[in-house]
């Protein structure tokens, strides 16, 4: 047995500690963090353009809507993809879903993980949208629900708000709350583990569907 | 069939890497697989080409790669209080805080988290760490199961086998081999594969999806790793592709996660450079399809309660070593691995370790602490897996001068074996001969001299093919040509012409 597994777990914090003390004994030198990289995206750059292309490049499918024609962009989703019945977290504006021919599964109080795994989709909004990774980020917010909710059903419909979209990586750390649980989604859940061949689908939702409110 | 149903049918004892043999002896093998060559071939092309292409699109790579390595420079610097600091955080957001000297002691913490739960099963996602501690087998004879559930790492696991890349664990492994694989082994721990498999690579996504939906939704541990550990907020991040992260993050109840002590970036901002460098760097995306963040337990979203297992197993001896230590500013990334000319021939499991590749090469020894101690020979054997050429460096995210370790973990191989042999070896003789020579100008002409005169004895067609007789040279040359030495050096050539002034 290692010396570890029989001293009480308090001392390996000290231990531990005192290691670490002892191996910077020569006191390495301290230098200023340059951060010369680039925080945000040329000005000249249309950002919600830049975000569909990026989307749509990772096999996400993107639709253009108004934000007077949400409901009926969003009807049409999701009779392409054939839900009927759909997880609506807290915070979904009823107009979104007015007059949409789905059975809406609330979660409060909370469903369990096996029922929700048998819905056909889900519908959120999101926290902030980064243009030049194609990234969606849900923050647990009004309008996302709690993280399973955007995870076991095998459709996730995001709504995406044009000013919602930054245009870099630095940006939207910058409006989020380290606080708050994320996911960070680029693309459906994918795969390159065979000869790395890509595969698109495998725990995550295999089909997300953004709908894009432009100006 | 319960999960439990085949354990005594699979093999007795997970694989590890003990016994494998000093790396020109397990690359020797390895270079004789032709399906690992020309996967390996293959696969390695492909990710070199995609990550150059998403490298280029950034003209501010450099500028990143500046900021991370000062980052983590910091962080090494400043360990002892960022340390205390993330666990305050941790502790003040409803997480709870474990330290563990060694592996023995990481794995103890995290089957006693499982008893205490009367859990009989993890789910677990893809970690570094925890393969380095073999939590696996530890947990196996404690009577716990555990589920890998990154694809790669479900096949390994299935096969019975060991990962050859740190990203791609599987990459030794062709489609059909995969589907015998599944076909052969899943029924034994869980939902078969369906009937009539195909080896098409999203048929088998699909099967590995429903093998492993099962055990997502009935697990309540998980163990996960972590890319990175905000000091200052307390916050994980979890970089991932499959989803497979996602489920074992949020759905189980308790989630253990074990992370080694360097994994820390001091502020949330500072999560701005290394979410730009790992994906490019690494599965050379933009951004990887999924990244989870949270900080301790949140009511009424994920698991109810978090432990943070900080570990140091050996990296405490890594930092002690004022050139070795840069080491420990890797993320993971294994893009040196992918433009090694060794790692691409021999693959990852001729390293012996879980750590495969150039930063294997330089990483392993030292967590085994070639700093403080004689290593044995396979280790000792890995600072020699590298022709020095240099790709590493240039690709790394962190900017760790993998050569210049390399070097000087070989000088550590050399003394170590000069303590313990009362004979010196012939490498030290010969390292011996050549400071000799090289000490002053006039032992040098001579040799020189020398070198011309044996290059006309034994050159042929301007190379040197065999040099005669017995010993170290006459074995190296068995499989290596040498360019002959001109008939005049440099040296020589300078001094009769004035460095080319006075004509040929």
């Amino acid at each position: 047995m290692a010396d570890g597994a029989s001293a009480p777990p308090s001392d390996a914090r000290e231990v531990v500690l005192g290691r670490i003390r002892d191996a910077l004994a020569d006191r390495p030198s301290s230098a200023a963090i340059p951060r010369d990289y680039e925080r945000s995206l040329p000005p000249d750059t249309d950002i919600a353009e830049l975000f569909v292309e990026r989307v749509s490049d990772y096999r996400a499918t993107v639709h253009r809507s108004t934000a007077a024609g949400l409901a009926a962009s969003i009807a049409s989703v999701l009779t392409a993809r054939g839900a009927k019945r759909l997880a609506v977290p807290g915070g979904i504006a009823e107009a979104w879903l007015e007059g949409i021919d789905v059975e809406r599964v609330g979660d409060d109080p909370p469903m369990s993980f096996r029922d929700l795994d048998l819905l056909d989709g889900v519908i959120t909004g999101c926290a902030v949208a980064i243009a030049e990774t194609g990234t969606i980020v849900l923050d647990g917010g009004p309008g996302q629900g709690r993280r399973a909710l955007s995870l076991l059903p095998d459709l996730h419909v995001c709504i995406v708000a044009s000013s919602q979209v930054v245009g870099s990586v630095p940006e939207a750390l910058a409006r989020l709350s380290p606080t708050r649980p994320q996911t960070w989604i680029s693309g459906p859940s994918a795969t390159s583990d065979i000869e790395l061949q890509r595969v698109e689908g495998i725990h995550g939702p295999r089909l997300l569907d953004v709908v894009f409110i432009e100006d | 069939m319960s999960g439990t149903a085949g354990t005594d049918r699979r093999a007795e004892h997970e694989p590890t890497f003990a016994g494998t043999p000093p790396f020109p002896e397990a690359a020797r093998t390895a270079l004789a697989n032709e399906q690992l060559r020309a996967n390996l071939g293959r696969a390695t092309a492909t990710i070199r080409t995609k990550r150059a292409a998403v490298v280029a699109e950034r003209a501010d790579w450099e500028s990143l790669r500046l900021a991370g390595a000062a980052i983590k420079d910091e962080v090494l610097r400043d360990l002892p209080a960022l340390l205390e600091q993330l666990e305050r955080a941790v502790t003040d957001a409803g997480g709870i805080v474990h330290w563990a000297r060694d592996a023995t002691e990481a794995n103890a913490i995290v089957a006693g988290i499982v008893r205490e739960h009367d859990a009989t099963e993890v789910v677990k996602v893809k970690s570094m760490a925890t393969q380095e501690i073999e939590l696996n087998e530890a947990l196996r004879q404690e009577g716990i199961d555990v589920w890998e559930t990154d694809l790669a790492e479900m096949i390994v696991q299935l096969g019975h086998d060991l990962p050859s890349h740190i990203l791609v664990p599987a990459i030794h492994r062709n489609r059909t081999e995969i589907r015998d694989i599944f076909r052969e082994e899943m029924w034994r721990v869980g939902r078969p594969a369906p009937d009539g498999l195909s080896d098409d690579p999203s048929d088998l996504a699909e099967a590995a999806r429903l093998h492993l939906r099962e055990k997502f939704l009935r697990a309540r541990v998980a163990v996960s790793g972590a890319n990175f550990a905000v000091a200052e907020t307390g916050t994980i991040v979890v970089l991932e592709s499959e989803g497979n992260g996602r489920m074992c993050l949020t759905l189980p109840e308790i989630l253990i996660t074990v992370m080694g002590i360097e994994k820390l970036v001091p502020t949330w901002r500072d999560l701005e450079v290394f979410l730009q460098l790992l994906p490019r760097s690494s599965t050379a995306e933009r951004m990887n399809p999924y990244t989870s963040i949270w900080t301790g337990v949140t009511p009424g979203d994920g698991p109810r309660e978090f432990h943070l297992i900080l570990l140091d197993n050996g990296r405490t001896d890594v930092l002690s070593d004022t050139t070795g230590r840069q080491a420990l500013r890797c993320i993971r990334c294994s893009a040196c691995l992918n433009v090694c000319p060794v790692y691409e021939r021999t693959g990852g499991q001729a390293y012996g370790s879980v750590y495969p590749g150039p930063i294997g090469a330089i990483l392993t020894p030292q967590l085994r602490g070639i700093a403080k101690h004689p290593v044995d020979k396979q280790t000792a054997s890995l600072p020699y897996a590298s022709s020095l050429c240099g790709a590493c460096f240039d690709v790394c995210p962190v900017r760790i001068d993998i050569p210049e370790v390399l070097v000087h973990l070989r000088g550590q191989v050399v003394r170590h074996s000069e303590a313990t042999h009362r004979l010196p070896t012939a490498e030290a003789v010969g390292m011996r001969a050549a400071a000799w020579t090289l000490r002053t100008p006039r032992r040098l002409g001579l040799a020189e001299r020398a070198a011309g005169l044996g290059g006309r004895l034994f050159g042929r067609g301007g190379r040197l093919r065999r040099m005669p007789g017995p010993g170290p040279v006459g074995a190296w040359f068995r499989s290596r040509d040498l360019k002959a030495p001109a008939r005049e050096s440099f040296r020589a050539w300078w001094r009769r012409t004035d460095g080319g002034r006075g004509g040929d």
